[in-house]
């Protein structure tokens, strides 16, 4: 809990190479990346680089947790430069080393690093495909700028520092989404990606502008925005100003919501999915989204003080969990699906940070990370598997035209049988389903269930909201998993879709390992719990709940439940082509919502945008054009400037400065007239003149 | 002795002859004799005035005037014959060109 001022181990010292070294790979691409590209091994040399620089990221993570267990979790400070010193602030940019952000670095270069080697087969395709090899580099380039600004993110010592990562991250977020900016997802000319990226770009605006008075508060209340400054007045606040950590805790959780996609800003997460898949697996599922999490967990000392944030918090994440769920079960995209159910996750994690049980939030993350991007990439897996079989049938067909034929590879209607055709992958992805649906023992059964543990144990209607959560998720992803993988194929590029090459399945090989025994980091056991407690050497000593069969019992058989539920409507018969959804009858309405999200993108649509639209429009035509054009500058203005102009002009002016002018000038030429006349030219006048001047002058002086 | 006042009232009619030629007269040459009668008035006086308090200031500036006189008719008298070069007359009342 305590900081050390001085580095204690030189291996700290070597913190801030988490950043570095993907920085050098984001610029060694962009350097020399383009003299790469001009050779036959340009991609892989690409690739190569952007993957070492994310992999020599995860060693020195591993260095430092190694080097922070050797002193028993002490945490330690890594300081690169001053930042911001201004009057009593005093910010560095400062690396803070301690277990739980050496746990978030391990995560997200671990996985990055899977996800960059994964990204070298299926960008190969994926620029193939959408015929444009040229982005293959810039693919790699942002995907190093999202890992360093994320280890910014979790290894700051500041919130100002978090914040810089928080929106480096919402960039690489933004740029990647928009990847194929100019066309949709099926590769048509369209604005539709880049429509999605400024989608989530600006909803995390919304959420940005909580984090930003979240910390302007901490600044105003606590003097600073570093970590240990403020958890050291917290408590003194709190006693004096309680309703402080209540109003810092709730524009946290707006920054929390928007960067981790809970209600009421999650609408941006599915339509995120428009980047290429490795993206979905790592910022949109496995990393950035969890950022929220990192941030309530890291605010921990704020949130334990106010029993309502907690409640606000925990209620919030329950309900984005069931909500999101009841989403997922009416989608047909394959990648959907599995957006909402990383909504739905990302709502448990939520949910667990915000009744206090951090620990079990952070196992839920990491395990999260490994079976979600296990998911995402094995989608993309079946996705180019689809495409593949999609070009095959297509030139076997001699190109009737099918090759223009809109075709969706992502859609899980048109899929089915590739049980046969794609073996690996299958295997693969029933895996990442059963460790999804929290099935024993895979991981996240045990990190689900430690959180459904601490919720039947202090707050109850949570507990039952996310177990209703859990039996959605078991049937939905059983629901993918028969839609999928069995039955016929509905689609002849199904028929005929191929396995993919080793880059891609090695990689979810190993996040198919960790989804096995993520598990295992923290067993709830008398004697384990490492994770637990190599956490509270940050969070502080936390209570551990002794495991309950009952609440893993009900969960496991849910699950269980929910997946025969799903065989009996996907499974037993599968889908025809065309045909509708076999929920579609028994629900009715019900599933017309979930089929359209509740229509929540159109009611935020109605509710803001349009609104939005109208004010732009109100402003842009009345105020701006009608009053300010036209009244303002054309007729106050502009009429009040020629009015003061002719005022100026005609009485002034010419009324009485030319008038006295003339007068003048008048003047002088008249008594110039008068006594021009004087001048007779005639010399005898003037002679008398002279003499009678004369004599006037004598006669003066005479008679005077 | 011719007592002075003679000389005076003498003097004032050379100089009343003198300024009414100048006036009255048009010949430029015979402005000049009357100029010429004036300044004699004047010398007159001053000799007149020199005998009766037996000081030679007066006379000496008699010739100072006459010296003048003679200087300015020289000058006058070339003026004048430039002028009736130039204009074939030396009526005073014709040189008004300066007349605004």
């Amino acid at each position: 809990m305590f900081l050390s001022e001085t580095v204690l181990n030189p291996i700290f010292s070597l913190a801030p190479w988490i950043v570095y070294f993907p920085v050098i790979g984001l610029l060694l691409n962009i350097i020399f990346g383009g003299w790469f590209m001009k050779h036959t091994w340009g991609e892989t040399a690409v690739g190569a680089v952007a993957s070492l620089a994310s992999f020599s990221a995860f060693v020195v993570a591993a260095l430092l947790a190694v080097a922070l267990n050797g002193q028993h979790g002490e945490a330690a400070l890594a300081t690169v430069a001053p930042w911001i010193h201004i009057g009593t602030l005093h910010l560095d940019w400062a690396f803070r080393v301690d277990s739980l952000s050496t746990t978030m670095m391990l995560v997200v270069s671990g996985v990055g690093t899977l996800i960059h080697i994964y990204a070298i087969g299926y960008m190969h395709e994926d620029v193939r495909f959408k015929h444009d090899i040229a982005r293959y580099r810039r693919f790699f380039v942002f995907l190093n700028l999202f890992i360093a600004a994320m280890m910014i993110l979790v290894s700051g010592n500041s919130y100002m520092m978090l914040f810089v990562g928080w929106e480096g991250v919402g960039l690489a977020s933004f740029l990647l989404i928009g990847f194929w900016y100019d066309m949709d997802t099926l590769g048509r000319p369209s604005w539709a990606n880049s429509n999605a990226a400024k989608k989530a770009f600006i909803t995390n605006r919304v959420g940005d502008f909580g984090f930003l008075l979240a910390a302007m508060m901490m600044f105003w209340k606590f003097g600073s925005t570093d970590f240990d400054l403020v958890f050291a007045k917290v408590a003194e606040v709190s006693h004096h100003e309680p309703w402080v950590i209540l109003w810092i805790t709730i524009f946290l959780l707006v920054g929390v919501a928007g960067k981790s996609a809970q209600i009421p800003l999650y609408i941006w997460l599915p339509d995120a999915m428009a980047g290429p898949t490795p993206v979905s697996a790592l910022i949109h599922a496995a990393t950035m989204v969890t950022a929220g999490v990192y941030l309530v967990t890291r605010s921990a000392p704020i949130y334990m003080l106010s029993h309502d944030a907690q409640y606000i918090v925990a209620t919030v994440g329950a309900v984005t969990g069931l909500f999101a769920a009841t989403i997922a079960v009416g989608q047909y995209d394959l990648k959907k699906v599995l957006a909402y159910s990383t909504i739905s996750q990302l709502g448990f994690m939520v949910a667990a940070v915000g009744m206090g049980a951090f620990v079990a939030g952070m196992f839920h993350l990491m395990t999260h990370a490994f079976f979600k991007a296990l998911l995402f990439l094995s989608a993309g897996s079946v996705i180019l598997g689809m495409e593949r079989g999609h070009h095959h049938a297509a030139h076997h067909h001699g190109g009737h035209g099918d090759h223009h034929e809109v075709f969706d590879p992502g859609d899980m209607r048109n899929m089915g049988g590739l049980r046969k055709t794609m073996p690996v992958t299958f295997w693969l992805y029933i895996i990442g389903t059963l460790a999804l649906a929290g099935i024993p023992p895979f991981a996240g059964f045990w990190s689900k269930d430690e959180i459904l543990l601490d919720a039947s144990l202090h707050f109850p209607h949570v507990y039952w909201i996310l177990t209703a959560a859990a039996f959605l998720t078991a049937f939905y992803m059983g629901r993918q998993i028969w839609m999928v993988f069995f039955g016929a194929p509905r689609h002849e590029a199904a028929a005929h879709a191929q396995e993919s090459p080793l880059i891609i399945t090695l990689p979810l090989m190993a996040l198919a390992a960790l989804s096995v025994v993520g598990g295992f980091f923290n067993i709830p056991a008398e004697g384990f719990h490492q994770l637990g407690h190599w956490l509270m050497h940050t969070i502080g000593e936390m209570e551990i709940p002794p495991f309950s069969l009952t609440v893993a019992g009900v969960s496991t058989a849910l699950a269980l439940v929910a997946i025969f539920f799903s065989w009996l409507l996907y499974g037993r018969t599968p889908l025809k082509t065309g045909q509708p959804d076999p929920l579609k009858k028994p629900l009715g309405l019900l599933f017309v919502g979930m089929e359209n999200k509740w229509f929540i993108d159109e009611a935020y649509k109605f509710a803001f945008i349009d609104r939005y639209y109208d004010l732009a429009d109100f402003l842009a035509q009345k105020v701006d054009w009608d009053f300010w054009h036209e009244w303002f500058h054309n007729s106050v203005i502009a009429k009040g400037f020629v009015g003061l102009a002719r005022f100026l002009a005609d009485p002034i002016d010419l009324g009485l400065i030319d008038r006295v002018s003339h007068l003048l000038s008048d003047l002088v030429s008249a008594s110039a007239g008068g006594l021009r006349k004087l001048q007779t030219g005639f010399v005898r006048s003037y002679a008398l003149s002279v003499l009678l001047g004369v004599v006037a002058i004598l006669g003066y002086l005479l008679l005077k | 002795m011719i007592p002075t006042h003679f000389y005076l009232a003498l003097s004032a009619i050379l100089f009343s002859i003198g300024a009414l030629g100048v006036l009255v007269r048009r010949n430029a040459l015979v402005v000049f004799m009357s100029i010429e009668l004036m300044l004699n008035a004047a010398n007159l006086t001053m000799v007149a005035f020199a005998r009766q308090y037996g000081l030679q200031s007066g006379q000496i500036f008699v010739f100072f005037v006459m010296a003048v006189a003679a200087a300015e008719v020289a000058v006058g008298l070339a003026l004048i014959v430039t002028i009736y070069r130039s204009r074939q007359t030396i009526d005073i009342d014709d040189m008004n060109r300066l007349k605004g």
